[in-house]
């Protein structure tokens, strides 16, 4: 790898096998000609996401921080006071927070193994050449680029009690099984959250790890074969291992997007029934929009903010290259 | 390579200047877009009702056309947004010089300084009380028109099941209309007799199901002063309030939740009653004709009740050319205005100038009903800045009732989340 030169970089002409390097190497070794240019257009190129990010992300999220101590709201003529701990306090103290933790764990701990499973099966089948495997790579991405609010507005009408999914059961079961309101029973709203979550975004890591599949070396299957290896062996051996980068990937992305539930709650539940779908990120923006209260969504932003720098810090932990 | 490091360099600063634009422009002093020049902005909610967007256009147009100092420029947002985008432009300093609010929202915008006390030449003891907003004794907002809940059944289906028709002289009791409801049930011709739109969502909730609770004798808060809701919240009759409205959902004469489109599920004969607004009487009486009825809603103890206010109209503090705004308003207020819009609407107009116009609102029209319950029993939200948060904590605690949560402790809950905000904002006084 290290004697690959970087692509940016121009390559130093070879100009005689026996000539004694070029002077400017000497004691500039550093210093090509061009080096500060290409700094100047470096830091131009970054200068716009940055410029982007800073306004949009960062600054904003200080401000959050800073907010989430005083007792600012949305609408009022009254001048912002700093309150010290109290909306943490409140926060703490508030059970609908824990049942929001709770159903967050529940959603999270249930998605990522599940749906990065799914994934990596369907990225297996469709890693093939076939006839007509892009449109099965088409089909399972579909839903992907289907915004999320529109699924969830479909899935609505599926998981009514005359829905297409009771329907559909009763069908099969010759009218043996009456579904229930899916959404509206506190036992089964969130199971049919997450069914439907996992159908919309696991096209979008079978693509990653499809990627994945694609950077293993096709030699290493070639000489396991002539190992005389079966098929599982050869995925425990060779295809998994090669998929260690793309593992990290796909768990830390789902990780913090199963964390930041939303879209579907807000359409389909609004938290309910009796707050078994509510999440943090849904009780934020119910408090700081719907309810003025800024400081308080700026709060639980920020024990938010802890618990998946917290949650992603043990990830990298776990999922560090071990030497 | 240069005249390209140029043009980064270039965008880059562009870029800067404007975040650091954009930033300044949160700190400016209000000041609204129009200031200036003779043109007036005036936002509006609706523009997902192309009716009631014609109607207004058509007065804005017939105003601009009867002076030539002022041009009123309209700008129509879809409702859900609405109130998002008024509260951005006020935070930013860019709010229009004319708004229409929803009601129940016009104590909470007028505390914030949003808006100013009405100046118009119009009387507004003329309009229907409920149809302006008044706060800390100041008319705020004026709408054109408001609507009405009722309960629809076919007289055909009560006769059947041998309930009676209840009438503004004699609206059910509590009692008869569990009466009603078994009766009903028991013909076996739905699954759910009773249908009070358990789907809906944000407003709705706290519309549609307050009325019942303040006709047990309850309230959202407690009026005097605005600065608990203790006791009336959750005292024994809100108690008894929710154990009556979750028990029509276990006794099953209702669902949880309804289907979406609670008049179309009426009008399918999938319900026997409904409990919906004034909005929907006209396509159910285009689809079952002489045999709707419309009932007031029942009286749960002390007589029937239901929601006052829908959108009004108010200038805000930010305008700078006010005196013109007031101008627009007043002139908006002419009776052929208003039942131009009310019309447009099907709603219940708000003066009976405007209603004599409207065949169906006049002395013995078809819908003229729906006035005298407005008259009669419309109770307005509680006009307080806190009513915002007040709603969202009554309509949650609503469906968790709904959905068997026990009574006692979730409106405890609600009271104590209510208390803890209206002391947070200092009471919300001026």
């Amino acid at each position: 790898m290290a004697t690959v030169p970087l692509p940016t970089r121009p390559r130093v002409p070879d100009t005689s096998k026996a000539a004694p390097p070029p002077s400017y190497a000497k004691g500039n070794a550093r210093r090509r000609p061009g080096f500060r240019r290409e700094q100047f257009s470096g830091w131009g190129m970054i200068a716009p996401a940055a410029v982007l990010l800073l306004a949009f992300v960062f600054i904003p999220a200080i401000l959050g921080f800073g907010l989430a101590f005083t007792n600012a709201r949305l609408i009022s003529p009254r001048p912002i006071e700093f309150v010290g701990t109290d909306n943490f306090s409140r926060l703490f103290t508030d059970p609908t927070f824990y049942r929001a933790l709770l159903n967050v764990a529940y959603f999270t701990v249930v998605i990522v193994p599940v749906q990065s499973g799914l994934a990596l099966v369907m990225a297996l089948l469709i890693n093939k050449k076939f006839r007509g495997v892009n449109f099965f790579r088409t089909v399972y991405f579909l839903p992907v680029v289907t915004s999320m609010v529109v699924v969830s507005l479909l899935w609505l009408f599926m998981y009514r009690k005359d829905g297409l999914i009771n329907e559909i059961l009763s069908n099969v079961s010759f009218g043996l099984i009456h579904g229930p309101d899916w959404l509206g029973e506190p036992n089964t709203a969130m199971p049919a959250i997450i069914i439907l979550s996992i159908w919309q975004a696991a096209g979008f890591h079978m693509i990653i790890w499809l990627a994945g599949l694609q950077g293993i070396s096709g030699e290493l299957y070639e000489a396991s074969q002539l190992d005389g290896t079966s098929r599982w062996q050869q995925f425990r051996y060779v295809t998994w291992p090669g998929l260690f980068h793309t593992r990290s990937l796909v768990l830390v992305t789902i990780t913090i997007q199963a964390l930041g539930l939303f879209d579907q709650i807000s359409v389909m539940t609004q938290g309910g029934p009796m707050d078994s779908t509510t999440t943090i990120v849904y009780e934020a923006v119910r408090s700081g929009y719907r309810q003025q209260e800024t400081s308080y969504a700026s709060a639980i932003s920020l024990v938010f903010f802890v618990l998946v720098l917290i949650v992603s810090a043990v990830q990298r932990h776990l999922t560090r290259e071990k030497d | 390579m240069n005249k390209m490091l140029t043009k980064v360099l270039a965008t880059s600063i562009a870029a800067v200047t404007l975040t650091a634009a954009l930033a300044g422009c949160g700190k400016g002093s209000a000041s609204s877009p129009a200031e200036g020049s003779n043109e007036i902005a005036l936002w509006t909610h609706n523009a997902g009702n192309p009716d009631e967007l014609a109607a207004v256009q058509k007065i804005v147009d017939s105003y601009n056309a009867s002076q030539d100092k002022v041009k009123i420029k309209v700008q129509a947002f879809p409702q859900d947004s609405y109130n998002d985008s008024v509260v951005s432009a006020a935070a930013a300093g860019k709010l229009p010089c004319i708004v229409d609010i929803d009601g129940p929202n016009v104590p909470n915008w007028a505390w914030a300084g949003y808006l100013k006390p009405l100046e118009l030449d119009t009387d507004l003891s003329k309009q229907l009380p409920s149809t302006v907003a008044k706060w800390d004794g100041k008319a705020y907002a004026v709408g054109y028109y408001d609507v009405a809940l009722a309960m629809m059944a076919r007289a055909s289906d009560l006769k059947a099941a041998g309930v009676r028709v209840a009438t503004i002289e004699q609206p059910w009791t509590k009692e008869e209309f569990q009466d009603a409801l078994t009766k009903l049930k028991a013909l076996g011709k739905w699954d759910y007799p009773l249908d009070l739109g358990t789907a809906g969502t944000g407003e709705w909730l706290p519309y549609a199901y307050s009325p019942f609770l303040q006709s047990f004798g309850g309230d959202l808060v407690n009026r005097d002063g605005f600065q608990s809701a203790e006791g009336k919240l959750n005292g024994d009759k809100a108690v008894e309030w929710a154990n009556w409205f979750h028990g029509l959902a276990d006794q099953g004469f209702m669902a949880k939740k309804s289907g979406k489109d609670s008049t179309q599920d009426f009008l399918n004969n999938k319900s026997a009653i409904i409990y919906t607004g004034s909005w929907a009487a006209d396509k159910a009486k285009a689809a079952i004709g002489e045999d709707l009825v419309v009932m007031p809603p029942v009286d749960l103890g002390t007589g029937p009740k239901i929601g006052g206010a829908s959108w009004q109209w108010g200038v805000t503090s930010a305008c700078g050319n006010s005196e013109a705004a007031m101008d627009y308003l007043s002139y908006s207020l002419k009776p052929e205005n208003v039942a131009a819009v009310a019309k447009a609407t099907g709603a219940i107009p708000a003066t009976e100038e405007a209603a004599a116009q409207i065949p169906a609102f006049a002395q013995g029209g078809a819908d003229r009903i729906f006035m005298d319950f407005s008259r009669k029993y419309a109770v307005m939200r509680p006009e307080t800045p806190a009513y915002p948060f007040i709603a969202t904590e009554f309509g949650k605690a609503t469906q968790d009732i709904l959905n068997g949560a026990e009574p006692k402790s979730t409106l405890d809950k609600a009271v104590k989340a209510i208390d803890a905000n209206i002391k947070s904002n200092g009471g919300y006084k001026k």
